[in-house]
């Protein structure tokens, strides 16, 4: 069912979108073929490995290489003396970032335990290795910032230096140890909450996660016939890791070519160019091929992790449950540098009060914060999943004092199609289903029978606990998405897309979306993404912009593409262009009937022709439209011990018409996965003096098979009249109810509030005994 | 030195150094289905298995396999295709990453185990980590994959 932007389509008319179709590269996965990095990276190549500071804030006073570079195989070793003094941002986003330029390939001052003190590069592991033992480095040992709620204004300055840049209006000042600063609000918030007969006033920490993707941070470098440096890497972002490395190197973007292969998984971290610019300075100084692959402990150490956060909410209600004002103070630690410090925290509040719709009032402030810890970066959910983690915990101990039900106050006030959101700047919410989402989760789990909690009998209690979340959908007025699709011989079309596909299937779904806008089948279709110098512009696969925008793009495309091979069968047929039909196996000539098929077409063009039978479109779009969704979750708790166990977790997500059901579910029931290993157990932990101590699997636990019991998912679909077939995004949405929904079943099963995550068996039987002590 | 082992039914003679690892060994013969996800033994990518046992490559001397018999994902390619379809089915293999090891030792089981419940699957399956899917849809395949090996036995 071909679409075009102003029509709408009922998914049951849909032949391929709305449908579970296998992913495009299935086979290639489960059968282990060679399309990762380092199942593609050269034999030759330079092993490249970073010596990392031991010491959370120092001055490099002397580097000596001299017996380093003396072992057989090493090609060179490299200290900030050898590169450019030039600031740059390594985080992913649209030009000019809103990240500060904060960051040198090597510098001077080690700003945490784990920043990249020297570079080494030789034939061989064992070399490099060596080489690495026999670097001598003389530091200045310097007081580190470590807290983060005393990080501003401190004298202890994180980024004293003068070429340090803000290239946006953030609020950053890095003589105040501040990334970004800011105000957002709507009405008299002081006045509507001393007016409110209940004002829940709370304080929540959120700890920082690690994305623990199964492939480590990796790239490859080398160079190509023309004299350009040509990047291979597990990156969600290949059009800004081309910016990222051009400002690094300080060389032209068009000395750069990035590709991004298969991806063992992103989640955010590979939205900084983590890894990239350590073998590109070796090739680009050595002229040689050179490869990093992180460990899993230099992933742990000084990677991208989630910001941690510390929020101060106050919501005001009347004595029926009616909630008039939000006001949500945020205080986000962006570690050593600001990779997406000012904008992760926007979503704090942006992406969390507007939930309750159109209250009375709402104020959002925040500070974004330098400390001597490793640099923060982009974490699904990005900033909305804590702020949620807040707001929607807020709202359960509003509940709880007003003592009502949690869904029936969250019933009486939630955002409903058809709303304004203040909050969410302004924007109409055109598609909602989030009413029809809690309605639902409530049946699937038995709420009404199970709330607020059962005994077993066993020394057990389970207890149900619920949340509500929201995201957008792509960066309004910033994200845009090109889209290129050629004709073939035999009529087989190339889709060229230059979102990234990193394990969550968007090749699979933007070529279903083709499919279906050009009546063929998936077979007549194949995908490429992504090469910089080939693929078409694209933001990158972030923001939970890939199926909205890109999305769109594809279906623009497709109309354009209808149009010329309507054109180009016309002329083939001799007749108008007003006389033909093509059904996407064939163009006919309604006056005649005579018709040519599409393979004639393609065959025919390739011969004695003058314009190319391809089309090209973009797609960007002002508003940024929410998905929605509700989960439940049901927790067993000893009460000797205080573990907790999932038993249930019942999710009914509202992603505007849904692509690919089977993809779109195990997005869900892996970012409630994900979710629940941040509400129970995920932990970066440091020591006094800034070490990271959660630098494996095993000091940092990632949910196993074991620890998630059962999730289920379910659709109620809204219609987003701006999304593709009525798409709207799912990638992040799904990770931000497990917190706080956990975080109330623990609560209605045994009374205890945690505000600090993770809620571990340690706080929750401290909180238990406490309650005995009273 | 020289070690002789059986790698996916085939002979080989290979010169290792005494400190290598059987994951960089088997890389390095080809056998590129084989992730490194932790270094810690935490994570189950690197599963092979050693005379038809599942084991951690990562954690193994290469010389210690000597005379043993290895197979990796590559030297049962067949078998994975026909469980990978029913992962497919379910979107559970997502970035794929750590579908070799975890069909690598669902293959184990099916060896190992007869009519497994869920529980009994979850327990075998814990130390292959999955941070995409959530597990769900790996458990539908498994589910799905034992019926219709059934069937198959049945009509056989």
């Amino acid at each position: 069912m071909s679409m075009t932007e102003d029509k709408r389509i009922d998914p049951a008319d849909m032949r391929i979108v709305n449908h579970a179709v296998p992913k495009v590269d299935a086979e290639a996965l489960v059968t282990g073929r060679s399309v990762y990095t380092n199942d593609l990276a050269p034999e030759d190549c330079l092993i490249v490995k970073i010596i990392r500071s031991p010491h959370a804030h120092a001055l490099i006073r002397e580097i000596n290489t001299v017996r380093a570079e003396a072992v057989p195989g090493i090609e060179c070793i490299l200290t900030y003396k050898d590169c450019p003094d030039k600031r740059f941002t390594m985080a992913g986003q649209t030009y000019p970032e809103p990240s500060p330029y904060d960051r040198l390939i090597l510098d001077q001052r080690m700003r945490f335990v784990g920043d990249a003190a020297a570079i080494v590069a030789g034939t061989s592991e064992e070399a490099v290795r060596r080489a690495m033992k026999l670097v001598k480095i003389k530091y200045e040992v310097l007081e580190p910032v470590l807290d983060f709620r005393k990080a501003k204004d401190n004298p202890i300055l994180v980024h004293p230096e003068d070429n340090w840049r803000s290239l946006c209006p953030v609020g950053a000042d890095n003589k105040r140890n501040l990334c970004a600063h800011g105000v957002s609000e709507a009405g008299d918030i002081d006045a509507v909450l001393a007016s409110c007969e209940h004002v829940i006033d709370r304080v929540y920490h959120t700890q920082a996660n690690q994305q623990a993707m199964m492939e480590t941070f990796r790239t490859y470098t080398y160079m190509d016939a023309y004299g350009r440096i040509n990047v291979v890497s597990s990156t969600q972002v290949p059009f800004h890791v081309r910016r990222i490395l051009a400002n690094a190197l300080d060389i032209p973007k068009s000395k750069v070519r990035v590709i991004k292969p298969r991806i063992g998984g992103g989640f955010g971290a590979k939205q900084t160019s983590v890894s990239e610019v350590y073998p590109a300075i070796v090739t680009w100084k050595t002229g040689k091929p050179a490869k990093i692959l992180f460990t899993r402990e230099e992933s742990m150490i000084a990677s991208s992790p989630r910001h941690e956060m510390e929020m101060h909410v106050r919501v005001g209600s009347d004595n029926e449950g009616n909630i008039r004002g939000i006001d949500l103070y945020t205080l986000s630690n962006t570690g050593a540098f600001g990779e997406h410090g000012p904008t992760t925290v926007g979503l704090s509040g942006h992406k969390s009060i507007p939930l309750y719709g159109t209250p009375e009032a709402f104020r959002f402030t925040y500070d974004v914060v330098y400390t001597n810890v490793m640099s923060s970066g982009a974490y699904r959910g990005y900033g909305a999943t804590q702020g949620i983690f807040a707001v929607e915990s807020a709202v359960n101990e509003l509940a709880k004092e007003l003592g009502m039900d949690p869904t029936v106050l969250r019933e009486k006030n939630l955002v409903r199609e058809g709303q304004i959101m203040p909050a969410y700047y302004g924007e109409k919410t055109e598609s909602c289903a989030l009413d029809r989402c809690l309605a639902r989760a409530k049946e699937m789990i038995g709420w009404d029978e199970k709330y607020p909690c059962r005994d077993m009998g066993n020394g057990k209690v389970r207890g149900v606990g619920v949340a509500m979340a929201m995201q957008g959908s792509g960066i309004s007025s910033v994200d845009t998405g090109t889209v290129a699709i050629k004709v073939n011989d035999d009529g087989f079309y190339s889709l060229m897309v230059g979102a990234t596909d990193m394990g969550t299937g968007c090749d699979t779904i933007l070529s279903q979306m083709a499919a279906e806008c050009l009546d063929c089948d998936m077979k007549d279709i194949i995908v490429h993404g992504v090469d910089t110098d080939i693929s078409p512009y694209d933001t990158g696969s972030y923001a939970s912009s890939t199926t909205y925008v890109t999305g769109m793009a594809v279906v623009r495309t497709c109309a354009k593409l209808r149009e010329k091979i309507c054109e180009r069968g016309a002329e083939y047929l001799g007749c108008s262009v007003d006389d033909v039909e093509f059904d996407g196996e064939v163009v006919t000539n309604l006056k005649n009937g005579e018709s040519i098929s599409r393979k004639d077409i393609g065959n025919k063009v390739m011969c004695f022709n003058n314009e190319a039978l391809a089309a090209s479109e973009a797609f960007s779009s002002p508003t940024s439209p929410p998905p929605f969704m509700a989960g439940i979750a049901e927790v067993e708790i000893d009460k000797e011990t205080g573990v907790v166990e999932m038993v249930d977790y019942a999710a009914v997500v509202d992603c505007g018409t849904v692509v690919n059901p089977a993809l779109a579910r195990v997005q869900t029931e892996g970012g409630i996965a994900q979710g629940i290993g941040m509400a129970l157990f995920e932990d970066i932990v440091y020591s006094k003096k800034g070490k990271d101590y959660s630098n494996s699997f095993m000091q940092y636990k990632i949910p196993s098979r074991l620890d998630v019991g059962n999730i289920r998912v379910e659709f109620e679909s809204s219609y987003e009249p701006t999304g593709p077939f009525g798409a709207k995004s799912i990638g992040e949405i799904v990770i931000n109810t497990p917190s706080p929904a956990i975080i109330n079943a623990i609560q209605n099963a045994v009374g205890v509030t945690i505000r600090e995550l993770p809620a571990t068996a340690e706080k929750v039987y401290r909180g238990m005994q406490e309650q005995k002590q009273i | 030195m020289e070690i002789k082992f059986v790698l996916n039914e085939k002979h080989m003679c290979v010169d290792v150094k005494a400190d290598a690892i059987l994951m960089d060994v088997l890389r390095s013969l080809g056998c590129k289905s084989i992730k490194c996800g932790c270094e810690t033994t935490n994570c189950g990518l690197c599963t092979v298995w050693i005379d038809g046992k599942s084991r951690l490559s990562c954690s193994v001397l290469a010389a210690s396999v000597d005379g043993h018999e290895i197979t990796t994902l590559e030297g049962v390619e067949d078998e994975a295709a026909e469980f990978g379809r029913f992962l497919a089915a379910e979107g559970g293999e997502q970035c794929g990453f750590c579908s070799p090891g975890f069909i690598m030792n669902v293959l184990a089981m099916k060896r190992e185990l007869t009519d497994p419940d869920l529980e009994e699957i979850k327990e075998y399956l814990a130390g292959n980590l999955c941070r995409c899917t959530g597990y769900m849809s790996q458990l539908r395949a498994i589910e799905k994959y034992m019926a219709a090996q059934k069937e198959k036995e049945v009509q056989a």
